[in-house]
């Protein structure tokens, strides 16, 4: 006999009931597994194909051996490692992608449009975003919850950069009569050479800026560029490169006969990469760079050493250290979050995150701690020059394994 | 001052001279078989991975790897006009333009797939080399290059004038249907034109590799390069896509100089607004009847 005093469910009923069930399930099982989780699952997005490649892979190959690094430090992670193929869209959509295949926490991306993209992205998903290598201002300046930056600011590279070239001055004896900034036309290109113009006229530099030449990245060769510096004629050219392009610019000086008493990167990669290297020989040395560099008494620069020259015994860590580096923190101050936060819940993670104060790491710097935007400010530099294909640190003197020296020799009778 | 002005214009000459040839091979499949080849930027890209490889695995310099290479294009290009595109002659240009664009899409992804996505350079020995002539400073590796595009040209044009293969392709050009009506091969001369217009393509991107890296995305801007030069010069026409290659070479070089480096391509495209609008048939072309 039938009930008629309460409610009866139908079979209909029944069936939405369990669906509901199953998909409240669904959608909430990768919010519980990632706030339970014991390792944190870290999406590592690079351009390790296309315009980028080669600091990609650089960075790559410091990634690869971190979670090993970090696992005798007491830190656990697990790595998703995610190509965007040097593609501001490729990045924004594989940093999607990451997330919804369980990603908790993302590090990235070397260059700023892309990481700029990917900022978005974690924002909108409330998941923690470590900037390892990217300097666009605005990163930091666009009230991003969910986003911390362990990398200088173009200003900050600029600044540092042009300090380093007066400190050049005074430890060689060697004075510049004028400079030109030639910078690539992208992203960091355009920015840097924004900092250059703010900076340059308070820095009290000892000689003037005759002009700065921005070139397309993907130009076929620099002649052109280099004949307008040559009209120029400065003993100093600044530059602002990727690699593929400092061999350009490099060659046509070399092929034009222009020989400036030093080539120097105020805060740029470029001139130190294994492609550089390779393509140049020993047309690539003496250039130097003012940036944040592997600090080497460090102990943990040291086991990233050891790890690295074991796992690509084929590569110099002293090479990649910049971008290995700064790929390690980047990872590290995710790991050290989820020990301390004990959980991998987007919020409560970034809360850990931006409490973050390392005093053990990699680079050149104090400990590694944020701002109330993100910002790490204690990052410092040194002034490494290419000595027999090898990047040498060479200023400030107390880490300094080199002497700089300058005037660069000539391109002829090089060996 | 006057010595530098001089160096960037005879930069963009010897530059200019590489464009046209690689122009020249468009312009001659354009001019008698009357198909638009969207892949042909791609193809030189092919032809510069062609001489890479030569370089880099047998020591071949790409100057001697243009023969070789100038001749496997030519039975490429023979053989595609002959199997496939023959049978989109006088089609739409729609179902023409697809074709083709899906054919650059095919090489640009197949390069991906087997030298990936990264530059490669050939490191020539003498890729640093230049000489003084008086107060100008040359790189030797674009006077090479530009040498052999003019004997390339040359030995076209000659093809051309000279010959009665070359004759018979220029009937076939001039009037389609009184060269079938005197009894000429126009299929054959058709795959004999496209051949020779890859010949031309596959001995520009020899010599490319010269002067800049092969990466598999190159392709569209080249093809955009060789379009811009044809129209410039006229389209069809052979001495035209030469004279196209040398303006937009020397305009781009002297922008680059007096104006903005990162800005000389705007300089091409503004000349090619203003060709388009003052003279549509191009500089040397020939006003449709």
């Amino acid at each position: 006999m039938a009930s008629n005093t309460g409610f009866r469910p139908s079979r209909r009923d029944l069936l939405g009931a369990a669906a509901a069930v199953s998909a409240t399930a669904l959608i909430g099982a990768p919010a519980i597994v990632r706030a339970e989780a014991k390792t944190l699952k870290i999406a590592k997005l690079l351009p390790r194909s296309g315009l980028f490649a080669a600091a990609g892979q650089s960075c790559h190959r410091g990634a690869v051996v971190t979670p090993k690094v970090l696992a005798d430090y007491g830190y656990a992670v697990e790595l998703m490692h995610i190509d965007f193929e040097s593609n501001v869209d490729v990045a924004r959509t594989q940093t999607e992608r990451a997330i919804a295949e369980g990603a908790q926490c993302v590090t990235g991306a070397f260059e700023s449009g892309a990481t700029l993209a990917i900022a978005q992205v974690c924002e909108q998903r409330q998941i923690p975003f470590v900037i390892d290598i990217g300097s666009a201002p605005q990163l930091t300046e666009q009230g991003y919850k969910y986003l911390v930056r362990n990398f200088q600011t173009n200003p900050m590279l600029v600044e540092n950069g042009l300090r380093q070239i007066k400190d050049l001055m005074a430890a060689t004896k060697v004075s510049f009569e004028s400079a030109v900034y030639v910078h690539a036309n992208d992203t960091f290109g355009t920015l840097s050479r924004k900092a250059m113009d703010e900076l340059f006229p308070k820095a009290g530099m000892p000689f003037p800026l005759k002009d700065s030449i921005a070139y397309d990245p993907k130009a076929q060769d620099l002649a052109v560029e280099v004949t307008k510096i040559r009209a120029i004629d400065p003993d100093l050219v600044m530059v602002t490169s990727r690699s593929s392009d400092a061999i350009k610019l490099v060659r046509d000086m070399v092929r034009q006969r222009f020989e400036p008493k030093a080539i120097v990167s105020p805060g740029s990669p470029g001139l130190y990469d294994e492609e550089f290297y390779q393509a140049l020989g020993p047309l690539a040395d003496f250039h130097l760079y003012n940036l944040p560099w592997a600090n080497p008494k460090s102990e943990m620069t040291q086991a990233l050493a050891a790890a690295f020259k074991q796992a690509h015994p084929k590569n110099r860590f002293e090479v990649d250290c910049f971008n290995a580096g700064f790929t390690f923190e980047g990872i590290l101050i995710a790991a050290d979050a989820f020990k301390r936060a004990g959980t991998a819940d987007g919020p409560t993670l970034m809360e850990a995150v931006k409490a973050t104060n390392i005093e053990r790491h990699v680079m050149t710097g104090g400990p590694i701690r944020f701002d109330e935007k993100g910002q790490n400010n204690d990052i410092t530099s040194a002034v490494v020059q290419s000595r027999h294909r090898t990047p040498t640190v060479v200023l400030p003197a107390d880490v300094a394994v080199m002497v700089p020296v300058l005037p660069m020799p000539a391109w002829q009778g090089r060996s | 001052m006057l010595a530098i002005y001089l160096n960037v214009v005879v930069q963009g000459v010897l530059t200019g001279l590489l464009y046209g040839l690689m122009a020249l091979g468009l312009s001659a499949i354009f001019g008698v078989v009357r198909v638009v080849n969207f892949a042909h930027g791609e193809f030189a890209v092919v032809a510069m991975y062609a001489a890479f490889v030569l370089f880099r695995v047998y020591g071949i310099d790409p100057m001697w790897a243009m023969l070789p290479i100038a001749v496997a294009f030519f039975v490429i290009g023979y053989a595609l006009q002959h199997t496939v595109i023959d049978a989109f002659v006088g089609r739409p240009d729609h179902e023409q333009f697809i074709l083709l664009v899906g054919l650059a899409i095919v090489i640009t992804n197949g390069l991906l797939l087997v030298f990936g996505p990264d530059a490669q350079p050939a490191n020539l020995p003498y890729a640093f080399d230049s000489v003084m002539v008086g107060p100008l400073i040359i790189d030797e590796v674009r006077v090479y290059a530009a040498v052999a595009a003019l004997a390339v040209c040359a030995a076209l044009f000659a093809f051309f004038r000279f010959t009665r293969t070359g004759t018979a392709i220029r009937a076939c050009a001039d009037n389609l249907v009184g060269a079938a009506v005197v009894g000429l091969n126009v299929r054959r001369l058709y795959a004999l034109t496209f051949g020779l217009g890859l010949a031309c393509v596959g001995a520009a991107g020899a010599l490319m590799i010269t002067i800049a890296d092969a990466v598999p995305s190159l392709g569209p801007a080249y093809t955009l390069l060789a379009f811009t030069i044809v129209i410039v010069g006229g389209l069809g026409s052979m001495t035209g896509a030469l004279v196209g290659g040398l303006l937009i070479g020397v305009s781009e070089a002297l922008a680059g100089f007096l104006v903005a480096p990162s800005m000389k391509s705007m300089f091409s495209f503004a000349l090619l607004i203003a060709v388009l609008v003052l003279r549509p048939q191009g500089l040397l072309g020939k006003k449709p009847a």
